[in-house]
């Protein structure tokens, strides 16, 4: 639990409705995002999280509602606008390539600042090879922050999950995001591998000052280490507030942290 | 201006001086930082160093004060060394990987006004030791990263700034103060971890490392320009000898790795050509490349075996210039294109000129295994009131049973009760405020009792048998060595670590903690599941290797008829891995046999009472400090006796 204090908003969800055939996976859901803050999505297995994520970086397209990000209102958020206005996110069931390194992922990452030709890049020739460098030096600078010096040129199919957690999150920070999207980053972790997580969560939000939105199964990181707390159920939204309020709200407890029988 | 040149390079910031002036352009400390290996020239680590002295005079640092050093092996620790003597300080380092109450043990003895931690990690135990050791004042940090929002730290370049101001006002201050320095004085505290007792903090003068330095240096021929990759801890005398004074006597370029996880990369990139490696990585080494040559194909694996028993047969004479058959000579010969020189560059050590082990006896196996290879791979015996040499194998004159010849200027008895002592250049002055100890140790013409046992044999080389305190007797009279025992049994890949029991007892028995790596590398080709230490450490088929292991043990033990009285009659395999955060080991890596006997006072029990298992439950401390529990019942095992042999005629 933190106090601290922000006021400008970096993302405003509006009255955002989605549905897959006859299933309702969100209705109406209104809430913001102030620049700086860690904000949390919580709710239970089916609650529409993970959908909501796809429907800010513009993976989804709700049927109603829109999104306004840094000024600009949209109806739908189209994937590479969103990553190109700076979001970036990692994803619940790890998505890099297996059979590259470490490195070559984080590389990827940088990929919309890459102003050389793919035939340039591919020769890495003259202009192209300086800019290399000068990506792989931002590249060095993710790699030196996240602790994963030691596994720079191995195949990330290979490493343990928690790495390659936390390869991924090197890969979307290499994008040098605004807004950074987080689907369950400490599931499926131990203990350490979660802390250690936090700690680097926590790092970026403060060091880098990138606005973090995340959802997290785990109730005790969630409270720990997050200022803002969305709760969600059926696709609805029961609960907004700061981890206190959202603690002693009757229905969030009802949905989702349970009830003391 | 008054130079530093006038007077001898008697303390190590004038080596440096001396070094910047006649050798400055060359490197002296490569870093690995962002994937690229950082160079700093002689002259920019004087200046980086003057710098940060000039900055803690202007922090208030004043002769003989004391500045702790915590930190893994970086330049800018070194240079903080050279700087803290530049000033008349006392540099302190400390082991890295103690937890805060260890450390602020160390801090309150030393009396310290002044700690550099080297990250957030460090300055966190510091801020905590502030709390409750009033004494120490200023922090100074190195990496800024998490420490955004800490107050009343110091950073290094924020002191740095401040120097450069001090000696831009005041250009004589720091020649003069350099000056003013002398060869016998204090030049470091080391405190000795210590298998029993507080540690005790060992005063080195300048004179007592320099001298030892340039003696080993000139023993082994090392030449400006050699490379050596510091990866031990820096509170420890090995790394100070090696990377400081010999880095700074001889012109050595000292490289330090990206971080721990990294050290074989950084080992292989850099190609050392002086290195020491204690006999623990040895052989965690030799692990990493059995399990490999294990996965491997079968034509990879024959052509390994074949070219490994050859070596094994001839490369160590080679290496010491000795007679071999012109046949096997060729083969050896194909066997270094094909097998062995590749295998020595994956390790990282084709360009080794000078290499050595010590801190433990190593195992004969894994010794000959580096020598086979055509390292020249050699033991030396020291201790930290040595400043580190007391023997070393010279070369060409390598015999795995013993720990070498006096280094030069060292004499060596053995008293009555069968002790080494030495003398030399390197004795240490004291034991910090504590000359009860000082006393204890050093005899008032400079003999030190050196607390292990041994004798030198007719070649005149030292053997060492055991800790003076440690070698014991069976009830029956049997001579008892338990380390003698533990390492036989530690060669196997499959044993990590063990401790043998048996001194006033019956016969003898073991604590085993198995490998995770190797053992978990076995159980799989055995498709055998677990999903922990403690549930691999249980299964029964487990216990069988490891009880076919004993026994071999017991065969060799067998072969010798001093201990052939000393076979392992009992062992249990411990459900947890000792670890020096629960005081089972020292931070330097030793079993603490004792405590060990008294933590497990059930297990112990059960060893010498019949019972074919016994109960446990024991608390563990995690690496953030947290604690747990483990609980389980532990089998105990029998193991058959070897008949000794008996020599025909």
């Amino acid at each position: 639990m933190r106090n601290r204090q922000f006021t400008e908003t970096l993302l405003t969800v509006e009255n955002i409705s989605l549905s897959f055939g006859g299933v309702r996976a969100l209705s109406d859901i209104s809430f913001d995002i102030l620049k700086g803050e860690v904000r949390a999505i919580i709710g239970p297995n089916g609650a529409g999280k993970s959908s909501m994520l796809n429907c800010i970086n513009g993976f989804y397209h709700p049927q109603q509602g829109a999104i306004t990000y840094k000024g600009v209102r949209r109806e739908q958020m189209r994937p590479h606008e969103a990553a190109e206005q700076g979001i970036a996110r990692t994803f619940q069931n790890i998505a890099l390539f297996k059979g590259m390194s470490t490195l070559d992922n984080i590389m990827t990452g940088r990929n919309l600042k890459m102003r050389s030709g793919i035939f340039a890049q591919a020769l890495r020739w003259g202009p192209a090879l300086r800019e290399e460098i000068a990506h792989r030096e931002y590249v060095e600078r993710v790699i030196d922050f996240l602790e994963i010096q030691h596994v720079r040129k191995v195949p990330v199919g290979q490493l343990p999950y928690g790495l390659q957690k936390r390869v991924e999150l090197g890969r979307a920070l290499a994008a040098e995001p605004e807004l950074l999207l987080l689907d369950e980053p400490m599931a499926g972790m131990n203990i350490e591998e979660k802390q250690d997580m936090c700690r680097f969560v926590l790092e970026v939000n403060e060091e880098f000052g990138t606005t973090i939105c995340l959802i997290e199964h785990d109730m005790g990181v969630v409270m720990d280490i997050s200022d803002r707390v969305v709760v969600l159920d059926y696709g609805r939204k029961i609960g907004d507030g700061t981890p206190e309020e959202v603690k002693a709200n009757p229905e969030v407890i009802a949905a989702y942290l349970g009830t003391a029988h | 201006m008054p130079q530093a040149a006038a007077t001898s390079d008697d303390t190590f910031p004038r080596l440096l001086a001396r070094n910047a002036r006649e050798r400055g352009g060359k490197p002296a400390y490569r870093e690995k930082e962002y994937g690229i290996w950082q160079t700093h020239s002689w002259a920019d680590s004087d200046a980086q160093a003057r710098d940060f002295a000039a900055g803690l005079a202007a922090l208030g640092f004043k002769r003989g004060d004391k500045l702790i050093i915590v930190g893994d092996n970086r330049p800018r620790l070194y240079w903080a060394i050279c700087a803290a003597q530049m000033l008349g300080g006392i540099p302190v380092p400390v082991y890295q990987d103690a937890v805060a109450s260890e450390m602020a043990y160390v801090v309150e003895n030393a009396e310290a006004r002044f700690a550099l931690g080297e990250d957030q990690e460090q300055v966190d135990k510091l801020l905590e030791i502030r709390a409750t050791v009033p004494a120490l004042q200023t922090i100074i940090y190195d990496d800024p990263r998490g420490l955004r929002e800490y107050t009343d730290l110091v950073s290094y370049a924020a002191a740095q700034a401040k120097g450069r101001a001090l000696r831009q006002e005041k250009p004589g201050f720091l020649d003069a103060e350099i000056a003013q320095g002398k060869g016998a004085d204090p030049s470091i505290m080391l405190y000795t971890s210590g298998t029993t007792g507080r540690p005790k903090g060992v005063v080195l003068s300048y004179d007592n490392l320099r001298v030892t330095a340039q003696n080993a240096a000139d023993f082994d021929g090392l030449v400006e320009g050699d490379e050596i990759l510091s990866y031990l801890p820096m509170a420890w005398v090995g790394d100070h000898i090696f990377s400081y004074a010999q880095g700074l006597s001889v012109g050595l370029t000292v490289n330090c790795p990206e971080s721990a996880a990294t050290v074989m990369t950084d080992l292989r990139e850099i190609g050392p050509t002086y290195y020491f490696a204690p006999p623990r990585i040895l052989e965690n080494l030799i692990t990493t490349v059995m399990i490999r040559m294990e996965d491997a194909g079968r034509l990879k694996r024959s052509m390994f075996r074949y070219f490994m028993a050859l070596s094994q047969r001839i490369g160590g004479a080679l290496l010491d210039g000795k007679a071999v058959g012109i046949g096997e000579r060729l083969m050896y010969r194909l066997g270094e294109l094909l097998v062995i020189g590749p295998l020595r560059n994956t390790l990282g050590l084709s360009r080794v000129r000078v290499a050595y082990t010590a801190g433990e006896a190593v195992g004969p196996d894994i010794f000959n295994f580096y020598r086979s290879l055509g390292i020249n791979m050699k033991q030396l015996y020291g201790q930290t009131e040595a400043s580190v040499f007391v023997t070393m194998h010279p070369n060409g004159d390598v015999r795995l049973e013993t720990v070498g010849k006096p280094a030069p200027q060292v004499e060596i008895k053995v008293n009555d009760n069968g002790e080494i002592m030495f003398r030399s250049p390197g004795v240490f002055l004291e034991y910090f405020k504590n000359p009860a100890a000082t006393a204890e140790t050093k005899t008032p013409d400079g003999w030190v009792h050196s607390g292990d046992a041994g004798y030198l044999d007719e070649a005149g080389h030292l053997r060492i048998i055991d800790r003076a305190k440690d070698v014991g007797k069976l009830r029956d009279g049997t001579l008892f060595a338990p380390k003698f025992i533990e390492n036989k049994l530690k060669f196997f890949p499959h044993i990590n670590e063990a401790v043998a029991f048996g001194d006033n007892r019956g016969f003898v028995s073991a604590f085993i903690n198995i490998d995770l790596v190797a053992v978990g590398n076995w159980a799989e080709k055995q498709d055998i599941a677990y999903a922990s230490y403690q549930e691999l450490a249980s299964h029964p088929k487990v216990h069988g290797l490891i009880a076919e292991e004993v026994a071999q043990v017991n065969r060799d033990l067998a072969a010798d008829p001093k201990m052939a009285g000393a076979q392992i009659k009992r062992f249990l395999v411990l459900p947890k891995l000792l670890d020096a955060d629960d005081g089972e080991l020292t931070r330097t890596r030793k079993v603490r046999r004792g405590f060990i006997a008294e933590r497990y006072g059930a297990l112990l029990k059960a060893l010498y009472d019949g019972s074919k298992a016994a109960h446990i439950r024991t608390e563990v401390t995690f690496e953030d400090g947290r604690k747990g529990v483990v609980e389980g019942d532990v089998a105990i095992l029998d193991v058959p006796a070897a008949e000794p042999l008996r020599k025909a005629g």
